[in-house]
C-alpha cells in the first residue's frame, strides 16, 4: 500500500510539474513579428516546484490527510447543535433581510459615488443571478446562454430610445417582455434537449445573437456599440444639468437645489433596489405556487413529472420564458447605468459569471445567490492587486464547490408546510 | 372503461408486445402477471404514453388514446406508478403531493403572485387533500421529510397516494410489492381493495407477488413472451394449464 | 472554370480546418462515450498544447536548431505530454470526484475547469496574440497563370498527413490494443466492465489522455495554419470540435471525424461565398439544428429511455 502510494505520488508530482513548468517557467514575448522567449523568474520558479512538493506530499499521506479532514466537523462546536426550529429560522431571516434592506436604502446616502455605481451593478447581477436561479437551480435547465436575453433589454432599450425616442419607464417593460419572448422562441424547440446538450445549445445562441449584434453594424453600430442611452426620469424631471427633452423639468431646478451629479447616480441606484426587490420577491412567490414546484418536480423526474399531467414544455418554457424576462429587466436598467452598450459586454464569461453566483451562492436558494451576487461583484473590487486572478478564482471556486459542496453555500432549504391534523 | 386491442409494440427487430388485449371495467382489479420479460411493463408503456404502440387500439372512456402524449393520458384520469419508485426526491412529501395537484390548482400567474382570495383556497383545498391522503397512507408524521429520505415501503405509499391525489379514475400499479416485507403486502392488499371499494378506482396491477394477485384480483390476464396467453377469474388462471407449463418452464 | 477552382479552393481549406476539427472532436467523442459527460475543458487543453508546441519551437531555434523536421516532432512530443498530463489532471482534480452525481454538476465542474485553464495561461503567457513562425512554406499552384489559381500549400499537406496518420494509429489502437478493446467494454456498460476486472478507473483516464494527445496534435497545427496563437482559442475550437462530434453521432469516432470534415467544409464555403463573419454562426446553428432533427447525429446509435 505504502510502496503504491508513494509511486502515484510522484507520479502525481510529476504530472504537476509537466503541466507547469513549461507553461509558468517560460514566457513567449512578441518582438515585432519574432517571438523570443524569457525564463520566468525565480519566484515562479520556486512556486512551481513548491506545487510538486506539495502535490507529492499531499498524494503520499493521503489517507492521513484525508482522514484528519473528515474529523475536523467535530471541532466545529457549531456542528452538533440542532438545527433551529422552523419557527426561529424564519424570524431570523426576517430580521436579517430587513436589516439588509434598510442598509441598502440608506447606503447611497452614506457611500461615495463611487461606491454607489458599483452597488447599481450589483443589484443588476442580483437580479440577473435570481433569474437565472428560476432556470438552473429550480428547472435544472443548464442555460449557458442567459447573457443573450440580457443583451435583448440592453439593446432594446438603446435601439427603441434611439430611433423611437423611448423613455427609460417605457422600455423597461418592453425590454423584459421583447427578452421573454426571445426566451420563449429560443426555447421552445431546444428545451426536449437534454441537460447537456441543452447547455451546448444555449451556449451556441449566447453566441449567434453576440456575433450578429457585432455585425449588423447598420442597426445596432457593431462593435462600436450604441451610446447617448438617456438616463430615467422621475415625472418628467430629468436628471441632467440641462433638460433635454422638451416638456421636462429638471430634478435639481424643480426642488430649489444646486445641481448634483450624485442625484442621477442615486436615483438609478434606488431604481435598481426597487426592482432587484420586486425580483426576488415575485420570484419568491413563484417557487411557492404549483407552476414552482412543478420546475422542480421536472428537474427532480421528468418521466414521474410527465406521468402526473405536467406537460414537459410548458413547465420548462415557462421557466424559460420567466427568466429570461428578469435578465431582460436588469439589461434595461444596465443599459441606462452605463448610457452606452456594446456586444463586449455580452460574451459567454458574462454567462459563467453569472452561473457561477448561482452556482456558488447555492442552486434554488435566493438568499445564497444574494449573498454570492455581493460577494463576486464586490471582492475584486475590494482586492484590486488580485482582480486578475478573478476569473481564475471563479474557475477554481466552481470546480472545489462542485467537488465538496454541490448544494452551494447556503443550500436551498424546503418551505414547511403545515397541515391541518385529520380527525 | 378501458380497452386495449391487439396492442403490439415493435422495437427495430424485437416485438416485445404480440396483438394483447385486455379489457378493464369500471370498478375492478385486473392483473397482469406473466414471467420476467413478458413485455407487461411494455403494455403500461403503451398505456400509459411513454412509448407509441405500432399496432392496435387502447380506448379509455370511449376515447382512442394510443399514441397519444403521456401527460395528456394522465390528465384523463388514467394514472401509473413505476417499477422503480419515482418520487420527486429532493422535495418534501407535501410537495411530491402539491404536485400532483396541479391541475386543481389556478394556473393563472397572477392571480397567484397577487396571492387572490381564490387561488388561496384552491391552495388550501389541494393542501387538505394532501393531508387526507399522507394520513390515508400513514405519512402524516413524515410530511415535511425529503420524499428521498423515506424507508422504501413508505416510498412506495408515498407514490400511490401521490397518485390518488389527482382524483384518477385508473391506476396503473407497476409491481406495488416488489421489495415489500410481509407485513407491508398485506397493507397493500387493503389500501389497493380500499381504492376500489371506498374510492371507485379501477386498478391495472402488474405483479409477481401470487398471494396478493390470487386475493385482490377480479380478473388476471397472462402474458407470456409478448403473447396472451391466458385470461380470466383467479380460479380459471390456477387451473390453466398452458399457465402452469409457462410459469413451470420457466421455473 | 473560375468558379470550379474557386470552390476547389473552399472544398481544400475546408477539409484542412476540417481534419483538425476532427482531431479535437476525437477526445470529446470518446469521453462522451465512456462516461456520458461533455469535456467543456477540451478547448483548453487542446490551446496549451499549441502554446507547449510554441514555446518549444521558439526555444529549439534559440537553441540554433534548424533542421525542421527535428524541430517540429520535438514540438509535437513535448506538446502532447503536456496536453496529456494536463487531460489527465483535469479528469483526477476535476471530474472524478464528481462521477456518478446529477448530470449538472460534472458539467458546471467542467466549465469552472475552463475558466480556469484559460486563466492559467492568460496569466502566463499575457493575453495577446502571439504569432506563430510560418515553418512551412510555400506549395502547389493549379490553374491558369492570369486569373484565380486554386493552391494547395505544403502546410495544408502536412495537416492532410499527420491527420491521417493519427486516425489510422487510433483506429489499430482502438481495435486491436487491449486498452483499446477496454475502452470499448467500458463505453458499452461501465458497470459491468467494472465486475469483470478491467480497471475502468484506468480507462477513463486513458480516454482523456489520449484526447488530449491528439488536442496537442491539432494544437500545433492550426497554431502553424493560422500564425497566431491566443489564451482563447482553444474556447471557439472547442465549441467546433464538439458541434463535429455532435453531427456525426457523439460517442463514435468515425463519426467524429466525419462531422469534422463536412463542418470544415461548411464553414469554409461560408466564408468563401458568403462572409467569414458569419462562418461561426453558420457552424452554431448546424449544432442546433442536428441536435433538434437528429440528436444521435450522422453516425451514432439512438438512445433508449429506461423507465
Amino acid at each position: 500500500m505504502a510502496a503504491q502510494n508513494f509511486k502515484h505520488a510522484l507520479f502525481s508530482a510529476v504530472v504537476t510539474l509537466i503541466i507547469s513548468y513549461p507553461i509558468l517557467g517560460f514566457n513567449l514575448v512578441s518582438e515585432g513579428i519574432s517571438v523570443q522567449l524569457e525564463g520566468a523568474d525565480t519566484f515562479t520558479l520556486v512556486g512551481v516546484f513548491a506545487a510538486a512538493v506539495v502535490v507529492f506530499l499531499f498524494q503520499l499521506f493521503r489517507d492521513t490527510i484525508m482522514g484528519g479532514l473528515g474529523k475536523l466537523p467535530a471541532l466545529n462546536p457549531m456542528a452538533n447543535r440542532p438545527p433551529m426550529p422552523q419557527r426561529k429560522r424564519l424570524k431570523v431571516e426576517s430580521v436579517l433581510l430587513t436589516l439588509m434592506l434598510i442598509g441598502a436604502l440608506f447606503w447611497p446616502f452614506i457611500a461615495s459615488r463611487g461606491a454607489v455605481d458599483l452597488a447599481t451593478l450589483v443589484l443588476i447581477y442580483i437580479m440577473l443571478a435570481l433569474g437565472l436561479n428560476v432556470v438552473v437551480g429550480l428547472a435544472g435547465l443548464l442555460d449557458l446562454g442567459y447573457v443573450a436575453f440580457y443583451a435583448v433589454g440592453a439593446y432594446s432599450f438603446a435601439l427603441l430610445s434611439q430611433y423611437f425616442g423611448i423613455s427609460f419607464w417605457f422600455a423597461l417593460p418592453i425590454g423584459a417582455l421583447l427578452a421573454a419572448l426571445f426566451g420563449l422562441v429560443l426555447g421552445f424547440p431546444v428545451l426536449r434537449l437534454r441537460g447537456d446538450y441543452l447547455a451546448i445549445v444555449t451556449l451556441g445562441f449566447g453566441e449567434i445573437i453576440r456575433i450578429l449584434l457585432n455585425n449588423m453594424t447598420n442597426l445596432t453600430g457593431g462593435p462600436n456599440g450604441i451610446g447617448g442611452i438617456p438616463d430615467p426620469t422621475l415625472f418628467g424631471m430629468e436628471f441632467g444639468r440641462r433638460v433635454k427633452e422638451e416638456g421636462n423639468t429638471s430634478f435639481h431646478e424643480t426642488f430649489g437645489i444646486a445641481y448634483a451629479g450624485e442625484h442621477k447616480v442615486i436615483f438609478l441606484y434606488l431604481i435598481a433596489l426597487v426592482l432587484a426587490v420586486i425580483t426576488a420577491l415575485v420570484i419568491r412567490r413563484l417557487m411557492r405556487m404549483p407552476v414552482g414546484r412543478a420546475w422542480e418536480a421536472l428537474r427532480e423526474d421528468e418521466i414521474a413529472a410527465k406521468s402526473l399531467g405536467l406537460s414537459r414544455t410548458a413547465v420548462k418554457l415557462s421557466a424559460f420564458t420567466i427568466g429570461a424576462f428578469f435578465a431582460g429587466f436588469a439589461g434595461t436598467v444596465f443599459a441606462s447605468k452605463q448610457g452606452f452598450i456594446s456586444p463586449e459586454s455580452f460574451v459567454f464569461l458574462e454567462s459563467a459569471i453569472i452561473l457561477a453566483i448561482v452556482v456558488l451562492g447555492g442552486m434554488g436558494s435566493q438568499m445564497g445567490v444574494i449573498l454570492a451576487a455581493i460577494a463576486v461583484t464586490i471582492l475584486p473590487e475590494l482586492a484590486r492587486e488580485f482582480s486578475e486572478y478573478r476569473m481564475l478564482i471563479f474557475g477554481a471556486a466552481m470546480v472545489l464547490m462542485m467537488v465538496w459542496r454541490p448544494q452551494g453555500l447556503l443550500p436551498m432549504r424546503r418551505i414547511h408546510i403545515e397541515l391541518k391534523p385529520q380527525g | 372503461m378501458l380497452e386495449v386491442k391487439d396492442l403490439s409494440m415493435r422495437f427495430g427487430g424485437l416485438l416485445a408486445v404480440d396483438q394483447v388485449s385486455l379489457d378493464v371495467k369500471e370498478h375492478e382489479i385486473v392483473a397482469i402477471i406473466g414471467p420476467n420479460g413478458a413485455g407487461k411493463t411494455t403494455v403500461f408503456n403503451c398505456m400509459s404514453g411513454f412509448y407509441k404502440p405500432t399496432g392496435g387500439k387502447i380506448v379509455f372512456e370511449g376515447q382512442e388514446i394510443q399514441g397519444k402524449p403521456d401527460y395528456k393520458i394522465s390528465r384523463l384520469g388514467l394514472v401509473r406508478t413505476f417499477q422503480h419508485v419515482r418520487l420527486f426526491s429532493k422535495m418534501t412529501v407535501v410537495e411530491n403531493l402539491l404536485v400532483a395537484q396541479h391541475r386543481h390548482l389556478n394556473t393563472n400567474l397572477l392571480s397567484g403572485i397577487l396571492n387572490t382570495p381564490n387561488y388561496r383556497e384552491k391552495e388550501r383545498k389541494s393542501l387538505d387533500r394532501a393531508a387526507y391522503w399522507l394520513d390515508r397512507v400513514g405519512l402524516t408524521d413524515m410530511a415535511n421529510r425529503e420524499a428521498g429520505n423515506l424507508a422504501y415501503g413508505q416510498q412506495r405509499r408515498l407514490e400511490i397516494a401521490r397518485c390518488m391525489v389527482t382524483e384518477p379514475k385508473l391506476l396503473m400499479l407497476d409491481e406495488p410489492a416488489a421489495g415489500l416485507n410481509p407485513a407491508e403486502t398485506k397493507e397493500l392488499n387493503q389500501l389497493i381493495i380500499s381504492l376500489k371499494e371506498d374510492y371507485n378506482v379501477s386498478v391495472v396491477l402488474i405483479e409477481h407477488d401470487m398471494s396478493l394477485v390470487m386475493d385482490i384480483s377480479d380478473r388476471i390476464n397472462v402474458i407470456n413472451q409478448g403473447r396472451p396467453l391466458a385470461s380470466g377469474t383467479p380460479d380459471e388462471i390456477r387451473r390453466n394449464d398452458d399457465v402452469i407449463k409457462a410459469y413451470l418452464g420457466e421455473a | 472554370m473560375q468558379d470550379l477552382l474557386y470552390f476547389i479552393q473552399q472544398l481544400i481549406n475546408g477539409l484542412t480546418i476540417g481534419s483538425t476539427y476532427a482531431l479535437i472532436a476525437i477526445g470529446y467523442t470518446m469521453v462522451y462515450g465512456i462516461i456520458g459527460m461533455i469535456n467543456f475543458a477540451h478547448g483548453e487543453i487542446y490551446m496549451i498544447g499549441a502554446y507547449t508546441a510554441l514555446i518549444t519551437i521558439t526555444g529549439l531555434t534559440a537553441l540554433g536548431i534548424v533542421w525542421l523536421p527535428l524541430i517540429l516532432i520535438v514540438a509535437l512530443i513535448c506538446a502532447m505530454i503536456v496536453s496529456s498530463s494536463m487531460g489527465w489532471a483535469v479528469e483526477r482534480v476535476a471530474y472524478r470526484p464528481v462521477r456518478g452525481k446529477h448530470r449538472l454538476i460534472p458539467l458546471i465542474s467542467a466549465i469552472g475547469m475552463s475558466i480556469f485553464l484559460q486563466n492559467y495561461v492568460h496569466l502566463a503567457q499575457g493575453s495577446s496574440n502571439i504569432g506563430f513562425p510560418a515553418l512551412v512554406e510555400g506549395g502547389f499552384r493549379f490553374g491558369p497563370e492570369d486569373s484565380f489559381q486554386t493552391s494547395i500549400s505544403y502546410m495544408q499537406i502536412m495537416i492532410f498527413a499527420v491527420t491521417l496518420v493519427c486516425m489510422t494509429v487510433l483506429s489499430l489502437f482502438i481495435s486491436r490494443s487491449r486498452i483499446g478493446r477496454a475502452c470499448r467494454a467500458v463505453s458499452q456498460d461501465l458497470g459491468m466492465a467494472n465486475l469483470l476486472g478491467i480497471d475502468t478507473n484506468r480507462i477513463i483516464s486513458a480516454t482523456f489522455v489520449i484526447g488530449a494527445a491528439l488536442a496537442a496534435v491539432a494544437g500545433l497545427l492550426l497554431g502553424m495554419y493560422y500564425g497566431s496563437i491566443d489564451p482563447l482559442f482553444g474556447f471557439i475550437a472547442g465549441l467546433k470540435a464538439f458541434t463535429a462530434a455532435v453531427l456525426g453521432g457523439i460517442g463514435s469516432i468515425p463519426g467524429a471525424m466525419l462531422g469534422g470534415l463536412i463542418l470544415g467544409v461548411a464553414e469554409s464555403m461560408t466564408s468563401g461565398y458568403l462572409s467569414g463573419e458569419y462562418k461561426d454562426v453558420v457552424s452554431f446553428s448546424l449544432l442546433i439544428l442536428i441536435l433538434l432533427f437528429k440528436p444521435t447525429g450522422l453516425l451514432g446509435k439512438p438512445e433508449v429511455e429506461k423507465i
